[in-house]
Protein backbone atom coordinates (compact mmCIF):
# COMPACT_ATOMS: atom_id res chain seq x y z
CA UNK A 1 0.00 0.00 0.00
CA UNK A 2 3.02 2.47 0.82
CA UNK A 3 5.99 0.46 -0.59
CA UNK A 4 6.69 3.31 -2.66
CA UNK A 5 7.54 5.62 0.52
CA UNK A 6 11.41 3.60 1.05
CA UNK A 7 13.42 5.63 3.79
CA UNK A 8 16.44 7.68 2.25
CA UNK A 9 18.94 7.07 4.40
CA UNK A 10 21.45 8.72 1.61
CA UNK A 11 21.46 12.33 3.43
CA UNK A 12 24.12 13.20 0.39
CA UNK A 13 21.39 13.50 -1.63
CA UNK A 14 19.54 16.30 0.54
CA UNK A 15 22.22 18.05 2.17
CA UNK A 16 25.72 18.91 0.92
CA UNK A 17 28.49 18.30 2.80
CA UNK A 18 30.19 21.14 4.92
CA UNK A 19 33.93 22.00 3.75
CA UNK A 20 34.90 20.68 7.41
CA UNK A 21 33.17 18.15 8.15
CA UNK A 22 36.15 15.59 9.09
CA UNK A 23 37.41 18.39 11.57
CA UNK A 24 34.18 17.46 13.69
CA UNK A 25 34.46 14.38 15.65
CA UNK A 26 31.69 11.62 15.70
CA UNK A 27 29.76 10.56 18.49
CA UNK A 28 30.10 6.54 18.85
CA UNK A 29 27.72 4.62 20.29
CA UNK A 30 27.59 1.11 21.67
CA UNK A 31 24.57 -0.92 21.80
CA UNK A 32 23.04 -3.45 24.23
CA UNK A 33 20.68 -5.77 23.27
CA UNK A 34 18.29 -8.07 25.28
CA UNK A 35 17.82 -10.44 22.63
CA UNK A 36 14.95 -12.48 24.40
CA UNK A 37 12.85 -9.41 24.55
CA UNK A 38 13.13 -8.68 21.33
CA UNK A 39 10.03 -9.52 18.77
CA UNK A 40 11.19 -8.93 15.87
CA UNK A 41 9.64 -6.01 14.72
CA UNK A 42 12.41 -4.40 12.62
CA UNK A 43 11.94 -0.71 13.55
CA UNK A 44 15.21 -0.66 14.34
CA UNK A 45 16.82 -1.90 11.70
CA UNK A 46 14.52 0.05 9.20
CA UNK A 47 14.98 3.53 11.27
CA UNK A 48 18.57 2.71 12.19
CA UNK A 49 20.22 6.00 9.91
CA UNK A 50 23.28 3.92 9.52
CA UNK A 51 21.92 0.93 9.18
CA UNK A 52 24.06 -0.47 11.63
CA UNK A 53 21.24 -3.56 12.96
CA UNK A 54 20.01 -6.23 10.95
CA UNK A 55 17.83 -9.31 12.25
CA UNK A 56 20.13 -12.35 13.66
CA UNK A 57 20.11 -15.88 12.30
CA UNK A 58 19.79 -17.36 15.84
CA UNK A 59 16.51 -17.67 17.39
CA UNK A 60 15.37 -16.86 21.46
CA UNK A 61 13.05 -18.87 23.56
CA UNK A 62 9.64 -17.26 21.80
CA UNK A 63 11.03 -18.05 18.66
CA UNK A 64 11.94 -14.93 17.56
CA UNK A 65 15.23 -14.02 15.46
CA UNK A 66 16.98 -10.86 17.78
CA UNK A 67 18.63 -8.47 16.19
CA UNK A 68 21.99 -7.89 16.42
CA UNK A 69 24.95 -4.97 15.07
CA UNK A 70 26.28 -5.87 11.09
CA UNK A 71 29.75 -7.39 10.63
CA UNK A 72 31.45 -4.55 9.56
CA UNK A 73 29.34 -1.78 11.24
CA UNK A 74 30.78 -2.52 14.89
CA UNK A 75 32.20 1.26 14.61
CA UNK A 76 28.92 2.60 12.61
CA UNK A 77 26.88 3.68 15.31
CA UNK A 78 26.75 7.38 16.04
CA UNK A 79 24.41 7.45 19.53
CA UNK A 80 21.61 8.99 17.72
CA UNK A 81 19.28 6.63 20.32
CA UNK A 82 16.38 5.78 17.59
CA UNK A 83 16.57 1.99 18.14
CA UNK A 84 16.08 3.14 21.86
CA UNK A 85 13.53 5.03 21.39
CA UNK A 86 11.69 3.43 18.23
CA UNK A 87 11.96 -0.31 20.33
CA UNK A 88 8.50 -1.43 21.45
CA UNK A 89 10.18 -3.97 23.42
CA UNK A 90 12.94 -2.03 25.79
CA UNK A 91 15.47 -4.73 23.97
CA UNK A 92 17.80 -2.28 22.98
CA UNK A 93 19.47 0.70 24.06
CA UNK A 94 22.83 2.71 22.95
CA UNK A 95 25.33 3.73 25.74
CA UNK A 96 27.70 7.09 24.35
CA UNK A 97 31.16 5.82 24.18
CA UNK A 98 34.19 8.37 25.20
CA UNK A 99 36.48 8.86 22.85
CA UNK B 1 26.24 -7.97 27.40
CA UNK B 2 26.92 -8.77 31.59
CA UNK B 3 23.28 -9.05 33.27
CA UNK B 4 24.49 -6.01 35.69
CA UNK B 5 23.18 -3.86 32.30
CA UNK B 6 19.99 -2.56 32.77
CA UNK B 7 17.82 -0.65 30.19
CA UNK B 8 17.91 3.62 31.43
CA UNK B 9 14.59 3.91 32.01
CA UNK B 10 15.35 0.95 34.32
CA UNK B 11 13.98 3.25 37.26
CA UNK B 12 10.89 3.88 35.80
CA UNK B 13 9.75 0.21 34.43
CA UNK B 14 8.85 -3.22 36.25
CA UNK B 15 11.87 -4.86 33.88
CA UNK B 16 10.71 -8.42 35.15
CA UNK B 17 7.73 -8.15 33.45
CA UNK B 18 9.03 -8.26 30.26
CA UNK B 19 8.62 -9.57 27.73
CA UNK B 20 5.49 -7.62 27.61
CA UNK B 21 2.03 -8.88 26.66
CA UNK B 22 2.12 -6.79 23.31
CA UNK B 23 2.36 -8.10 19.70
CA UNK B 24 5.08 -7.95 17.71
CA UNK B 25 5.29 -4.40 16.51
CA UNK B 26 2.69 -2.77 18.56
CA UNK B 27 2.73 0.86 19.38
CA UNK B 28 1.94 0.35 23.00
CA UNK B 29 5.82 0.51 23.89
CA UNK B 30 6.41 3.52 22.56
CA UNK B 31 3.49 4.95 24.46
CA UNK B 32 4.68 3.84 27.72
CA UNK B 33 8.27 4.47 27.28
CA UNK B 34 7.35 8.34 25.71
CA UNK B 35 5.40 8.41 29.13
CA UNK B 36 8.11 7.45 30.91
CA UNK B 37 10.37 10.00 29.50
CA UNK B 38 7.79 12.69 30.32
CA UNK B 39 7.53 11.11 34.08
CA UNK B 40 11.73 11.51 33.60
CA UNK B 41 10.97 15.22 32.59
CA UNK B 42 8.50 16.22 34.06
CA UNK B 43 10.47 17.27 37.81
CA UNK B 44 7.33 15.93 39.46
CA UNK B 45 8.97 12.58 42.05
CA UNK B 46 8.13 9.40 40.44
CA UNK B 47 5.61 8.60 43.59
CA UNK B 48 3.97 12.01 42.78
CA UNK B 49 2.94 10.53 39.75
CA UNK B 50 -0.43 7.99 39.59
CA UNK B 51 -1.29 5.96 36.29
CA UNK B 52 -4.34 4.56 35.69
CA UNK B 53 -5.73 2.62 33.03
CA UNK B 54 -9.31 1.26 32.05
CA UNK B 55 -9.69 -2.41 30.13
CA UNK B 56 -7.89 -3.45 26.96
CA UNK B 57 -4.33 -3.64 25.28
CA UNK B 58 -3.41 -0.36 26.16
CA UNK B 59 -4.69 -0.53 29.41
CA UNK B 60 -2.24 -3.21 30.28
CA UNK B 61 0.20 -0.52 30.23
CA UNK B 62 0.55 0.94 34.12
CA UNK B 63 1.36 -3.17 34.95
CA UNK B 64 4.72 -2.18 33.51
CA UNK B 65 5.27 1.07 35.32
CA UNK B 66 7.42 1.22 38.64
CA UNK B 67 4.89 3.29 40.84
CA UNK B 68 1.49 3.76 42.00
CA UNK B 69 -0.38 2.10 38.94
CA UNK B 70 -4.49 1.03 38.64
CA UNK B 71 -5.75 -1.23 35.86
CA UNK B 72 -9.44 -0.58 36.46
CA UNK B 73 -12.88 -1.92 35.19
CA UNK B 74 -13.32 -1.03 31.37
CA UNK B 75 -14.46 2.76 31.07
CA UNK B 76 -14.25 3.80 34.40
CA UNK B 77 -10.68 4.67 34.61
CA UNK B 78 -11.90 8.36 34.46
CA UNK B 79 -13.82 7.91 38.00
CA UNK B 80 -10.97 6.06 39.20
CA UNK B 81 -8.61 8.94 38.49
CA UNK B 82 -11.05 11.78 39.52
CA UNK B 83 -11.24 10.63 42.74
CA UNK B 84 -7.77 9.89 43.30
CA UNK B 85 -7.40 13.37 42.27
CA UNK B 86 -9.88 15.14 44.43
CA UNK B 87 -8.89 12.58 47.59
CA UNK B 88 -5.12 14.04 46.99
CA UNK B 89 -4.84 17.08 44.62
CA UNK B 90 -1.40 16.95 44.76
CA UNK B 91 -0.30 14.09 42.97
CA UNK B 92 -0.33 14.33 38.84
CA UNK B 93 -2.50 11.67 37.68
CA UNK B 94 -3.17 10.31 34.34
CA UNK B 95 -5.01 8.18 32.88
CA UNK B 96 -3.57 5.84 29.86
CA UNK B 97 -6.14 3.58 27.92
CA UNK B 98 -7.40 2.58 24.38
CA UNK B 99 -10.02 4.28 22.58
CA UNK B 100 -12.67 1.67 23.07
CA UNK B 101 -12.44 1.95 26.54
CA UNK B 102 -12.58 5.91 26.69
CA UNK B 103 -14.86 6.99 23.90
CA UNK B 104 -16.50 3.79 23.57
CA UNK B 105 -17.91 2.37 26.88
CA UNK B 106 -16.41 4.97 28.77
CA UNK B 107 -17.59 7.96 26.67
CA UNK B 108 -19.60 9.58 28.92
CA UNK B 109 -16.90 9.87 31.54
CA UNK B 110 -14.68 11.43 29.23
CA UNK B 111 -17.30 14.24 27.94
CA UNK B 112 -18.38 15.29 31.63
CA UNK B 113 -14.56 15.64 32.78
CA UNK B 114 -13.60 17.38 30.17
CA UNK B 115 -16.53 19.49 30.91
CA UNK B 116 -15.66 20.30 34.55
CA UNK B 117 -11.67 20.91 33.30
CA UNK B 118 -11.35 18.32 35.58
CA UNK B 119 -7.33 18.74 36.73
CA UNK B 120 -6.26 15.12 34.64
CA UNK B 121 -4.11 14.12 31.84
CA UNK B 122 -6.06 11.61 29.63
CA UNK B 123 -3.88 10.03 27.12
CA UNK B 124 -5.94 8.14 24.91
CA UNK B 125 -4.12 5.14 22.54
CA UNK B 126 -5.87 5.20 19.37
CA UNK B 127 -5.17 1.73 17.50
CA UNK B 128 -9.00 2.27 15.82
CA UNK B 129 -10.76 -0.91 17.02
CA UNK B 130 -10.93 -3.30 19.97
CA UNK B 131 -7.61 -4.33 20.06
CA UNK B 132 -7.56 -6.92 22.96
CA UNK B 133 -10.82 -8.76 21.74
CA UNK B 134 -9.98 -9.35 18.07
CA UNK B 135 -9.84 -6.13 16.42
CA UNK B 136 -13.89 -4.94 16.29
CA UNK B 137 -15.08 -1.46 15.07
CA UNK B 138 -16.34 1.09 17.58
CA UNK B 139 -16.51 5.31 17.60
CA UNK B 140 -13.37 5.74 16.39
CA UNK B 141 -12.92 3.04 13.54
CA UNK B 142 -12.27 5.33 10.00
CA UNK B 143 -14.78 5.16 7.56
CA UNK B 144 -15.13 2.66 5.10
CA UNK B 145 -11.60 1.08 7.03
CA UNK B 146 -12.22 -2.96 7.45
CA UNK B 147 -12.10 -4.56 10.62
CA UNK B 148 -13.57 -7.69 12.37
CA UNK B 149 -17.07 -6.62 12.71
CA UNK B 150 -16.93 -4.72 9.00
CA UNK B 151 -15.44 -6.73 6.49
CA UNK B 152 -17.31 -5.15 4.08
CA UNK B 153 -16.01 -1.33 5.60
CA UNK B 154 -17.10 0.76 8.13
CA UNK B 155 -20.22 2.78 7.44
CA UNK B 156 -20.09 5.02 10.45
CA UNK B 157 -18.42 8.54 10.84
CA UNK B 158 -15.65 8.29 13.44
CA UNK B 159 -15.42 10.72 16.69
CA UNK B 160 -13.03 13.32 15.75
CA UNK B 161 -11.16 13.01 19.12
CA UNK B 162 -9.38 16.99 19.53
CA UNK B 163 -12.27 18.39 18.16
CA UNK B 164 -14.48 16.64 21.32
CA UNK B 165 -12.20 17.58 23.59
CA UNK B 166 -11.45 21.15 23.01
CA UNK B 167 -15.44 21.42 22.51
CA UNK B 168 -16.17 20.10 25.49
CA UNK B 169 -13.97 22.62 27.14
CA UNK B 170 -10.13 21.15 27.72
CA UNK B 171 -7.43 22.68 28.56
CA UNK B 172 -4.64 21.13 26.22
CA UNK B 173 -5.52 18.90 22.72
CA UNK B 174 -2.76 17.72 21.13
CA UNK B 175 -2.86 14.72 18.36
CA UNK B 176 0.62 12.62 18.00
CA UNK B 177 1.35 9.20 16.57
CA UNK B 178 3.87 6.71 17.72
CA UNK B 179 5.76 7.34 14.66
CA UNK B 180 7.17 10.86 16.50
CA UNK B 181 8.32 9.83 20.22
CA UNK B 182 10.06 13.11 20.90
CA UNK B 183 7.77 15.09 19.94
CA UNK B 184 4.64 12.81 22.00
CA UNK B 185 7.35 13.03 25.08
CA UNK B 186 7.54 16.93 24.57
CA UNK B 187 3.58 17.14 24.63
CA UNK B 188 2.96 14.77 27.90
CA UNK B 189 5.42 16.89 29.41
CA UNK B 190 3.57 20.30 28.35
CA UNK B 191 0.69 18.77 29.81
CA UNK B 192 1.83 17.36 33.19
CA UNK B 193 1.91 21.03 33.32
CA UNK B 194 -1.49 22.24 32.62
CA UNK B 195 -3.78 22.58 34.88
CA UNK B 196 -7.23 21.20 34.13
CA UNK B 197 -7.96 18.34 31.44
CA UNK B 198 -5.08 17.58 29.35
CA UNK B 199 -6.20 15.36 26.04
CA UNK B 200 -3.64 13.71 24.06
CA UNK B 201 -4.55 11.55 21.28
CA UNK B 202 -1.91 9.04 19.96
CA UNK B 203 -2.25 6.82 16.81
CA UNK B 204 -0.49 3.65 17.54
CA UNK B 205 -0.17 0.48 14.81
CA UNK B 206 -2.14 -2.82 15.58
CA UNK B 207 -0.25 -5.50 13.17
CA UNK B 208 -2.65 -8.16 14.09
CA UNK B 209 -5.77 -6.30 13.51
CA UNK B 210 -6.33 -2.64 11.92
CA UNK B 211 -2.96 -3.19 9.63
CA UNK B 212 -4.03 -6.17 8.94
CA UNK B 213 -7.65 -5.78 7.48
CA UNK B 214 -6.81 -2.64 6.18
CA UNK B 215 -4.06 -4.04 3.67
CA UNK B 216 -0.64 -3.02 5.84
CA UNK B 217 1.39 -6.34 5.89
CA UNK B 218 2.79 -5.37 9.44
CA UNK B 219 3.50 -2.61 12.03
CA UNK B 220 6.43 -1.21 10.05
CA UNK B 221 4.05 -0.51 6.72
CA UNK B 222 1.46 0.89 9.23
CA UNK B 223 4.34 3.49 11.12
CA UNK B 224 5.48 4.21 7.62
CA UNK B 225 1.94 4.88 6.45
CA UNK B 226 2.06 7.39 9.51
CA UNK B 227 5.27 9.26 8.80
CA UNK B 228 4.59 10.08 5.30
CA UNK B 229 0.86 10.73 5.64
CA UNK B 230 0.87 12.86 8.39
CA UNK B 231 1.56 16.47 9.03
CA UNK B 232 2.11 18.85 11.90
CA UNK B 233 -0.34 22.37 12.00
CA UNK B 234 -0.63 23.45 15.46
CA UNK B 235 -2.90 25.91 14.16
CA UNK B 236 -4.85 23.70 12.51
CA UNK B 237 -8.83 24.21 12.43
CA UNK B 238 -9.83 21.63 14.29
CA UNK B 239 -13.28 20.42 13.04
CA UNK B 240 -11.24 19.71 9.99
CA UNK B 241 -9.20 17.34 11.66
CA UNK B 242 -10.91 13.97 11.57
CA UNK B 243 -9.16 11.19 10.77
CA UNK B 244 -10.15 9.72 7.07
CA UNK B 245 -6.68 7.99 5.86
CA UNK B 246 -8.56 5.69 2.95
CA UNK B 247 -9.60 8.70 1.49
CA UNK B 248 -6.71 10.49 0.76
CA UNK B 249 -6.58 12.88 3.57
CA UNK B 250 -3.69 13.97 5.44
CA UNK B 251 -3.40 12.92 9.46
CA UNK B 252 -2.98 15.89 11.22
CA UNK B 253 -1.15 16.32 13.85
CA UNK B 254 0.35 19.30 16.65
CA UNK B 255 -0.35 21.02 20.03
CA UNK B 256 -3.50 22.31 19.10
CA UNK B 257 -4.61 23.74 22.16
CA UNK B 258 -3.34 25.39 25.31
CA UNK B 259 -5.48 27.43 27.31
CA UNK B 260 -6.57 29.16 30.69
CA UNK B 261 -10.13 27.96 32.19
CA UNK B 262 -10.70 27.61 35.60
CA UNK B 263 -10.03 23.80 36.69
CA UNK B 264 -12.40 22.06 38.46
CA UNK B 265 -9.63 21.73 41.81
CA UNK B 266 -8.68 24.77 41.97
CA UNK B 267 -12.81 26.21 41.81
CA UNK B 268 -13.24 23.39 44.61
CA UNK B 269 -10.22 24.67 46.40
CA UNK B 270 -11.89 27.63 46.36
CA UNK B 271 -15.14 26.83 47.43
CA UNK B 272 -14.05 25.39 50.64
CA UNK B 273 -11.61 28.27 52.18
CA UNK B 274 -14.62 29.96 51.60
CA UNK B 275 -16.90 28.40 53.07
CA UNK B 276 -15.01 27.69 56.48
CA UNK B 277 -14.78 31.02 56.48
CA UNK B 278 -17.94 31.39 57.14
CA UNK B 279 -19.15 33.36 53.53
CA UNK B 280 -21.51 31.95 50.92
C1 LIG C 1 -17.74 -4.55 30.90
C2 LIG C 1 -16.88 -5.16 29.86
N1 LIG C 1 -17.34 -5.24 28.59
C3 LIG C 1 -16.58 -5.78 27.63
C4 LIG C 1 -15.32 -6.23 27.91
C5 LIG C 1 -14.49 -6.86 26.81
N2 LIG C 1 -13.40 -6.01 26.39
C6 LIG C 1 -12.16 -6.17 26.85
S1 LIG C 1 -11.04 -5.12 26.16
C7 LIG C 1 -12.27 -4.43 25.20
C8 LIG C 1 -11.97 -3.33 24.21
C9 LIG C 1 -10.74 -2.58 24.41
O1 LIG C 1 -10.55 -1.72 23.34
P1 LIG C 1 -9.61 -0.47 23.47
O2 LIG C 1 -9.97 0.31 24.67
O3 LIG C 1 -9.60 0.25 22.17
O4 LIG C 1 -8.19 -1.11 23.80
P2 LIG C 1 -7.09 -1.77 22.85
O5 LIG C 1 -7.12 -3.24 23.18
O6 LIG C 1 -7.47 -1.50 21.43
O7 LIG C 1 -5.83 -1.11 23.26
C10 LIG C 1 -13.50 -5.02 25.44
C11 LIG C 1 -14.75 -4.65 24.74
C12 LIG C 1 -14.87 -6.13 29.24
N3 LIG C 1 -13.63 -6.54 29.59
N4 LIG C 1 -15.66 -5.59 30.18
S1 LIG D 1 12.82 -2.46 17.65
FE1 LIG D 1 13.16 -3.75 19.47
S2 LIG D 1 11.73 -5.49 19.27
FE2 LIG D 1 11.84 -4.45 17.27
S3 LIG D 1 13.42 -5.61 16.14
FE3 LIG D 1 14.47 -3.89 17.13
S4 LIG D 1 15.20 -4.67 19.13
FE4 LIG D 1 13.67 -6.14 18.32
S1 LIG E 1 -3.89 -6.65 19.54
FE1 LIG E 1 -3.18 -4.68 18.74
S2 LIG E 1 -3.21 -3.28 20.49
FE2 LIG E 1 -3.32 -5.38 21.28
S3 LIG E 1 -1.17 -5.97 21.72
FE3 LIG E 1 -1.64 -6.69 19.66
S4 LIG E 1 -0.99 -5.01 18.33
FE4 LIG E 1 -1.15 -4.17 20.39
MG1 LIG F 1 -8.21 0.32 20.67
Amino acid sequence: MIKESKINHDQGNIWRTPVNYERFPKPKGKIHIFPERCKECNYCTNYCPNEVLERSTSVNVYGYHPVRVKKGKEDSCVACGMCQTICPDFAIFVTEVRQ
Amino acid sequence: MTSLEFHPKHQYVREERFPHVWCPGCGLGILLQSYIGAVEKSGIPQDNHVLVSGIGCTARIPGYVNMDTYHTTHGRAIPFATGIKLANPDLKVTVISGDGDLFNIGGNHFIHAARRNMDLLVICSNNFNYGMTGGQHGATTPPTSKSASTPYGNIEPAFNLPHLAYALGASYVARWTVMHPRQLVKSIKTAMEVKGFAFIEVLSPCPPNFAKFNGFADGFEEMEFYRSNSIVRNEAKLDDISIDPFHGKPVVLGDFVNRKRASYVTLERELIKKSMEGSR
